[in-house]
């Protein structure tokens, strides 16, 4: 029986960078346990990304197939996931804080009758309890929960954790399940995705943002260095450049916006306000380009140049350019 | 329309968060408390739906000690005609599990159309009592709204999400839970004579024991601490574009090691 148990997000048809994340933090858990790993997979064309996550270490993979499944919906997503874990009884539980898991992790949490620890950066086991470490405040200070029943269950914020491959059996194990029709859900009519395959925010690798220093929605300069870094980057905005219109709401970074972790996290044109570095200041690297040499953000980057984005972008991109095509 | 509005006071987003010295929680002396941001799009939407439907009423239900009065009035001088103050220690500073509960108890001695809740608390961040109290009520939820239309017979709502790279637009029943998120509304201001009047507006104080639950913390922080503090690193002033660039960008690469 798995002690723990991940929750392997699938959206438009691929399985989450998070799933390996989790399957690779769950597995180490597991072993620290002396349990087994098991892993969720739900829709009808799950069962094909168990091979996926045996290679992070799942022993077992529980593939809840019923048609309702087949579009993300909380109620069902959190009828299948309370089903799972009350057959098969793990210690714990872990999923991605994305902008699902965010959706389905407490409403699963409830079915069960407990909370969770969101949002975690690191795990660690205390006499055998889980312990998850989190930012409050948008990352201005952080706090150590635990839970106090069963299952403990936890979601860990993507791109933090690290993946480590450990193949396992990843034996494909299906579970019956239908679909509690007393409860009543919502309906989808449509899903307006965007297409270019534009990674969210709280997952991007690098993250170019632009803020009330670009003086327009003309995003071109850094929407270009974006692309330069490729498809694990993408672009960000300060609260002022959100207010503006130039940018939608879902670009804000700050602490009422999205909270950040790339590698990388270019800040063109913006001042660094206590909540725009709350949510920003937990980025590994910082580079800072703005024309007043007095701007708060420079406290915080890493490499600071003081200077005209409009000057500096276009040089930048051109050396990006060059470097990356070697 | 009816709407009750789940509403939580919390630390203005200027604090500068200090952890005290036995890393217990945060140092609490000289924070100014606002209405959470989000939950302030919640009055927001509760009070233009009763202005569209020319009838119904706007609640107002917070958790919290005392100074969670002030909040409550603020949400009343916006319009909201009165107030649900839950205030006991077991409760105060409770887990999102044990919030909603209370919560759940305190939804149960009132009628509602919809429930409001914020997608999340900016203090404590968890983002959980919304769902939970739309499990607990067997309701369906729907989180991160941006857009609430109510259809005439209020029997259901079309209602816009922000979902991972992308807007979902779902048909839900009512009563259900929606979870504000940014892009909702501008919340209105209150005006002086929203002040005056909301000084005569009812708040009803209970206690756990009023709701008729006994709390059973379901989380447990053992302990709070700093961010690394994060040093100002290399600043390059008075260079050409194309050298900082240069130097820069090979920084990024050789001693970052980032791309
Ligand atoms: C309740 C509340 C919540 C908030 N939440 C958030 C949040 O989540 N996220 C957030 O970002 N903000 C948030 N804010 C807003 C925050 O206080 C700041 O107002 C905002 O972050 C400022 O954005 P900015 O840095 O783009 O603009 P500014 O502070 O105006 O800075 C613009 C910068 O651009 C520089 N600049 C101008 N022209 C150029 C140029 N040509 N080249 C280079 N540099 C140039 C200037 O020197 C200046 O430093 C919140 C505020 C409140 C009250
Ligand atoms: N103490 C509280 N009183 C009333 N509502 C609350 C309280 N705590 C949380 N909520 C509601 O639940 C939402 C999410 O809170 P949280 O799960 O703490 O991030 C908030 O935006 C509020 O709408």
């Amino acid at each position: 029986m798995s002690k723990v148990i991940i929750y392997a997000e699938i959206k438009g048809g691929k399985i989450k960078k998070t799933a390996f994340e989790l399957a690779s933090e769950g597995r180490k858990l597991a072993d620290a346990l002396g349990g087994d790993l098991g892993a969720v997979l739900m829709g009808p064309q799950a069962e094909q990304f168990a091979p996926d996550v045996a290679r992070f270490g799942v022993d077992t993979v529980y593939v809840v197939e019923a048609p309702e499944l087949e579009s993300y919906n909380s109620e069902y997503y959190a009828q299948a996931l309370a089903q799972v874990v009350q057959e098969k009884n793990p210690e714990i539980v872990l999923l991605g804080h994305s902008m699902q898991g965010k959706d389905l992790a407490p409403r699963a949490a409830a079915k069960l009758g407990v909370a969770m620890i969101a949002d975690c950066i690191s795990f660690e086991l205390d006499g055998g309890k889980l312990i998850g470490k989190r930012p409050m405040f948008a990352g201005k200070c952080f706090s150590r929960w635990t839970a106090t029943g069963s299952p403990q269950i936890a979601s860990a914020r993507p791109n933090v954790l690290e993946t480590a491959e450990n193949p396992k059996a990843g034996a494909v194990e299906k579970i019956s399940f239908s679909v509690d029709t007393s409860r009543s859900t919502y309906a989808t009519k449509d899903l307006n995705l965007d297409t270019s395959g534009k990674v969210d925010l709280t997952e991007a690798e690098i993250i170019v943002s632009g803020g009330r220093g670009m003086g327009g929605n003309d995003y071109s300069l850094i929407e270009e260095m974006a692309s330069i870094f490729g498809p694990t980057a993408t672009v960000g905005a300060s609260r002022a450049a959100v207010d503006a219109g130039w940018r939608p709401h879902s670009d804000q970074v700050g602490q009422t916006g999205k909270t950040v972790t790339p590698n990388l996290y270019v800040a063109c044109g913006i001042s660094g306000s206590i909540q725009h570095l709350a949510g920003m200041g937990s980025s590994k690297v910082i580079v800072a380009i703005n024309k007043d040499t007095e701007a708060p953000i420079f406290t915080k980057a890493d490499y600071g140049i003081v200077g005209d984005l409009f000057k500096v972008v276009p040089e930048f991109n051109k050396e990006l350019k060059a470097l990356l095509a070697e | 329309m009816k709407s009750l509005v789940c509403l939580k006071q919390v630390p203005d987003t200027e604090t500068q968060i200090k952890v005290n010295p036995e890393g217990t929680g945060i140092v609490t002396e000289g924070i100014k408390y606002v209405i959470n941001p989000y939950d302030e799009f919640s009055v927001e939407e509760g009070l233009r739906l009763k202005e569209k439907f020319k009838a119904g009423e706007v609640v107002i239900l917070s958790i919290g000690p005392d100074r969670g009065t002030e909040a409550i009035r603020t949400a009343l001088a916006m319009g909201a005609d009165k107030g649900i103050h839950i205030n006991d220690d077991s409760l105060n500073q409770a887990d999102p599990f044990v919030i909603a509960q209370a919560l759940a108890a305190a939804a149960g001695q009132v009628e509602y159309d919809v429930i409001f809740c914020g997608h999340r608390a900016i203090d404590d961040d968890f983002g959980e009592a919304g769902a939970m109290l739309a499990e607990l009520l067997k309701l369906p939820q729907v989180t991160l709204v941006t857009k609430v239309e109510v259809a005439e017979d209020k029997k259901s709502a079309t209602v816009e999400r922000d979902v991972e790279g992308g807007k979902e637009t779902v048909e839900v029943p009512l009563p259900c839970v929606l979870t504000s998120q940014k892009g909702l509304n501008e919340p209105r201001y209150a005006s002086l004579p929203g002040i005056m009047k909301a000084k005569k507006k009812p708040i009803d104080k209970k206690t756990a024991a009023d709701l008729g639950i006994t709390p059973d913390p379901k989380l447990l922080s053992v302990g709070y601490s700093m961010p690394p503090e994060r040093q100002a690193g290399t600043k390059y002033e008075g260079m050409e574009p194309a050298d900082v660039a240069k130097v820069v960008v090979q920084a990024l690469r050789s001693e970052a090691k980032v791309i």
